[in-house]
């Protein structure tokens, strides 16, 4: 009983900020502007699909480049000692102390035709190379800002991995790509998992990135739902797109933790 | 002991400087201020700040002073409640959608002397054909800002410089709907308060044919792409266009030579969430002093609605041509008015399949 009320205050939070707020999402989503029962904002979401499969395409790649970087960082920091350690996670999250908006205007800055990158190519005869606005430019600027969440996971994993398991694979005479694949790389798979969702899910929703970092036709979902309160006063239909988003995490998420099976540790259900 | 003893004096230190803030802010009224980003004068480069002087004139007025991007997004802060705002700078179309819609006060003309001062051809617009709600601010035009070292003179001279494939990539377009259109309709011939579905459509398409052409649909961050020179020529607020151009000499400017092009008001109003609303007329009165407008202006760029206040500006300012164009070019404008719900909605939803679409080059 006494465990529950120490609970109450996240539960109070928890009912104002995110159940409140999805039950408006619901509300708007299946109402008109005047509060009318109706599926037409579903049906006019739905338009978007190819918008949303955009959206799905650049947080997939982002997601497999995060985890092709972020695997050997994480692997390499737990490694070294307990106070390196230490050191190199906290390098891992130092840029996260920064602004996320600072981080990808700079970004622009660098990437931009008439930008740093470009500006010192031009003076080797160079260039401009086409660095801003595709879909390359913004797959980019989400792993930039989205690899600690990877790493972050990954590390914790392999760090409490038990040394005995891989010493034991070692003498019954495994070479080190099998300890990897058999060993090392199933039981660090709740970290992946884990990692993969963390990355996903801010990826496939991003909004600001695809607007500083794309080109006109990089638009994500994130940036038509926010067409739609910024710009078009149809919260209706951003409610719609929204809710549709929303089941999509929700599903992915659900299948990533069938993945790893029950009572695994370190996977997040956010 | 001695550390708690220190650590003890230095929290209640502490409360009591809170106190004592929390007791100034309560003897002043707090005015909430919202316009367009870079729309007032600041104090910047030898201009006047007109907030502080506003603010020295009522010792016990403390303004709170925030921006917005469009017009649309301005709507929706005020419609989802929650915010209280006691000055707000809409532009005309926006201003006859709020009338209809119940968003703002009448004001009280008493408290407002200076209204006397706006000019006649700012009065009874069809925004606001009684002069019950608004005072004008700003007017001025949306034209064509491009730069000279890289655009050919001879593609210069109407809308079509926006179409032109020669700029591929070069091109930042207007970012709100109502603009863009604006500017596709008068290509088409259309009036831009056209509600026809089939002339919609027209314009829609041809913003879809222009996609593959255009770097990004911009609002104020056209100032840092123009500046750079990472784009070539943009569509954006004459007042805006002006303030580019004095960072960048390469820029110039100009409003189609045939085609028609949107004229707007911007005016002041005070939203039905005010708490302040004597307060916010005072605040509408002293924008319209001449002095105070005159300062204003030379800074934004804009058209002054107060004739007066020319004799305060900055000469060269006050003879602009891109400010002040002469009544023959501004016989081509058109003004926006406000369109029927089932017209903006069509509007909204075509703006958003341009820019969720995917163009092929």
């Amino acid at each position: 009983m006494k465990t529950k009320a120490l609970a109450s205050p996240y539960i109070v939070w928890m009912l104002i900020f995110t159940i409140v707020p999805l039950a408006m999402v619901f509300y708007f989503a299946f109402t008109t502007n005047s509060g009318e029962f109706t599926f037409t904002n579903m049906a006019r979401a739905a338009e978007y699909l190819p918008v949303l499969m955009r959206s799905v395409w650049y947080a997939l790649a982002a997601c497999v480049i995060c985890l092709l970087i972020g695997y050997p960082v994480a692997y390499v920091i737990a490694q070294t000692s307990a106070s390196w350690q230490r050191v190199l996670y906290l390098l891992v999250t130092l840029p996260m102390c920064m602004s996320f908006l600072l981080r990808t205007l700079a970004w622009v800055a660098l990437l931009r035709n008439t930008g740093i990158i470009n500006t010192l190519l031009a003076g080797l005869g160079i260039g401009p190379l086409p660095l801003i606005r595709n879909a390359g430019s913004v797959i980019m600027g989400m792993v930039y800002n989205y690899l600690p969440y990877m790493i972050m996971p990954l590390y914790t994993v392999i760090a409490k991995l038990d040394p005995r398991l891989i010493e034991a694979a070692q003498d019954l005479g495994c070479d080190s790509a099998q300890v990897f694949r058999r060993v090392i790389l199933p039981l660090s798979m709740p970290g992946i998992v884990s990692g993969i969702t963390m990355v996903f899910v801010p990826a496939v929703s991003t909004f600001y990135i695809s607007q500083k970092l794309g080109g006109t036709n990089n638009t994500m979902i994130g940036d038509i739902i926010e067409l739609q309160f910024k710009g078009s006063i149809n919260q209706n239909l951003g409610a719609a797109m929204s809710l549709i988003l929303m089941l999509l995490v929700f599903v992915s998420i659900w299948l990533m933790n069938r993945f790893t099976g029950e009572g695994d540790e370190g996977v997040a259900t956010l | 002991m001695k550390k708690k003893v220190i650590s003890i004096a230095l929290v209640l230190a502490l409360a009591l400087s809170f106190a004592a803030l929390s007791g100034c802010g309560s003897s002043k009224v707090v005015l909430n201020v919202y316009n367009w980003g870079m729309n007032i004068a600041e104090g910047e480069d030898g201009y006047i700040d007109v907030i502080a002087l506003f603010e020295e004139k009522y010792p016990d007025i403390d303004v709170n002073y925030s921006t917005y991007d469009t017009n649309e997004a301005l709507y929706t802060r005020l419609k989802n409640g929650g915010a209280s705002y006691d000055v707000i700078i809409p532009s005309d179309y926006m201003i006859a959608r709020m009338i209809a819609e119940d968003m703002l006060l009448p004001l009280d003309f008493e408290n407002i002397p200076n209204y006397e001062l706006v000019d006649e051809q700012f009065k009874n617009q069809s925004y606001d054909p009684n002069n019950e709600y608004s005072v004008p601010y700003t007017w001025g035009t949306v034209g064509i800002i491009y730069n000279t070292k890289y655009v050919d003179e001879a593609d210069i001279g109407g809308w079509d410089l926006l179409w032109n494939e020669k700029y591929a990539g070069r091109i930042l377009m207007v970012g709100n709907e109502r603009d863009a259109f604006a500017i596709a309709e008068a290509r088409l011939g259309y009036s831009f308060n056209t509600e026809d579905p089939d002339e919609l459509q027209a314009a829609a398409d041809l913003l879809m044919e222009q996609k593959p052409l255009v770097q990004q649909y911009s609002m104020d961050n056209i100032y840092d792409a123009m500046d750079n020179e990472e784009a070539w020529i943009g569509v954006y607020y004459a007042g805006d266009c002006m303030l580019m151009m004095q960072e960048n000499p390469d820029l110039n400017f100009y409003l189609p030579e045939e085609e028609t092009f949107n004229v707007f008001i911007d005016a002041m109003c005070i939203p039905s969430c005010a708490e302040h609303k004597e307060e916010a007329e005072l605040f509408i009165n002293f924008i319209c002093e001449p002095e105070i407008c005159g300062g204003n202006m030379d800074y934004l760029g804009y058209g002054a609605p107060v004739s007066a206040a020319k004799d305060y500006m900055d000469p060269e300012m006050a003879s602009s041509p891109v400010a002040y164009p002469d009544a023959e070019t501004l016989a081509r404008g058109e003004a926006f008015g406000a369109l029927s719900t089932e017209a903006q909605q069509l509007m909204s939803s075509l703006w958003t399949d341009i820019y969720g679409g995917e163009a092929s080059a």
